[in-house]
């Protein structure tokens, strides 16, 4: 695969390294002559100095016949204009990464496939370490499906009944629950529900207040 | 009309002013509150201080209500990126975005934008004017 990289920095820099380690052809784009330099070095080659925010360094790069683009810069405009220009020379795949979260959906609107936010990884892994956390985020999915396991609290709507019985978000699935024992079932419509159990579910993105509220109830702000 | 501007500079506040002037609903974001100055006393639009590419300062200026928003910031991939979010996240009608990079302004034009560029707006004009008797002072 011929993947061009928008930004040399930390993240740019490992993204290449792990690339071309797995035999990819890799090409850095770096704006910083100082620190394309740096990269040209530790990398031998496989870097260009220039702004891919132009269309002509992207073209200077071969922009035409590269199987992805990943925008990696600090800045989300950036990224979304190196993505919108790449995507507008032909090319399949672009990934961006995002900074602000809430700039995800316009990414999405404009067709980037797939978006990372170092500040939603940050979040995830933080939200993992909190007990008090009921939902905890697990994996995020192409085509903005998520993965989230759910402890029932005692208090939670829909202990006791069963899995048939629970009105779950459009395009949500129980995938699999785990009792408090530690032991994993794959639940069928009979399948009771009981506090203590963790869930691991499939949902959208933007269902995910609604299940929150189906499945654990009102929080009163301790996991928000 | 509900004209949202993103920019309060030399073009950003002068085209405030004449549709202020006009009798329509100008609201103008600016990083800096300084940059408010340029718009004059007479000024009877909303001023709101604040980063455009941001999605909450934009709901601040009421970008669900506009039915124009103008992105005149220095950055050309700032102007792109609001104009999208204007376009794309809010539906807004008409998004007019300043481009200087000429190159960067015909393809974002072909990605669906309408784009203005002074550049190569302004190379024009000038060629043809030394082409021509020079203008009377």
């Amino acid at each position: 695969m011929y993947i061009l990289i928008a930004g040399g920095g930390k993240v740019g820099y490992h993204l290449a390294e792990e690339l071309l380690n797995e035999n990819n052809e890799v090409l850095v784009i770096e704006r910083d002559a100082g620190r394309a330099a740096q990269i040209r070095d530790e990398l031998s080659g496989n870097v260009l100095t220039g702004d891919s925010c132009e269309a002509t360094t992207l073209d200077l790069a071969g922009v035409s016949r590269a199987d992805l683009v990943a925008a990696v810069t600090g800045d989300d405009e950036d990224n979304l204009v190196i993505c919108d220009i790449a995507r507008y020379r032909g090319v399949g795949r672009t990934i961006a990464r995002i900074n602000n979260p809430r700039n995800e959906l316009l990414f999405r609107k404009r067709g980037i496939e797939t978006t990372i936010s170092a500040t939603q990884a940050v979040l995830a892994q933080i939200e993992k370490e909190l007990p008090t956390q009921l939902m905890i985020p697990l994996l995020q999915l192409h085509n903005g499906l998520e993965l989230v396991e759910i402890k029932l609290p005692e208090t939670s709507p829909v202990a006791g009944r069963s899995v048939r019985e629970v009105l779950l978000p459009a395009e949500s699935l129980i995938s699999l629950i785990v009792d408090p024992g530690g032991v994993p079932r794959m639940p069928s419509g009979d399948t009771r529900l009981n506090a203590g159990d963790a869930l691991v579910v499939v949902s959208r993105k933007e269902s995910l207040d609604m299940l929150r509220e189906q499945l654990i109830g009102s929080t009163h702000g301790l996991d928000t | 009309m509900n004209v949202i501007i993103m920019g309060c500079g030399r073009l950003g506040s002068r085209i405030a002013g004449i549709l202020d002037r006009q009798g329509h609903h100008v609201t103008v974001i600016d990083a800096s509150e300084a940059a408010f100055r340029r718009l004059g006393d007479g000024f009877g639009g909303d001023r709101v201080v604040g980063n455009g590419m941001d999605a909450s300062t934009l709901e601040r200026a009421g970008i669900e209500s506009a039915d124009a928003f103008m992105a005149i910031t220095q950055g050309d991939n700032r102007n792109y990126f609001s104009s999208q979010m204007a376009h794309e996240v809010y539906g807004v009608k008409r998004v007019l975005c300043r481009v200087y990079d000429p190159v960067r302004e015909e393809i974002f034009r072909d990605l669906g934008l309408e784009t203005f560029s002074p550049t190569s707006y302004g190379a024009q004009i000038m060629v043809d004017m030394l082409m021509h008797e020079p203008a009377r002072r």
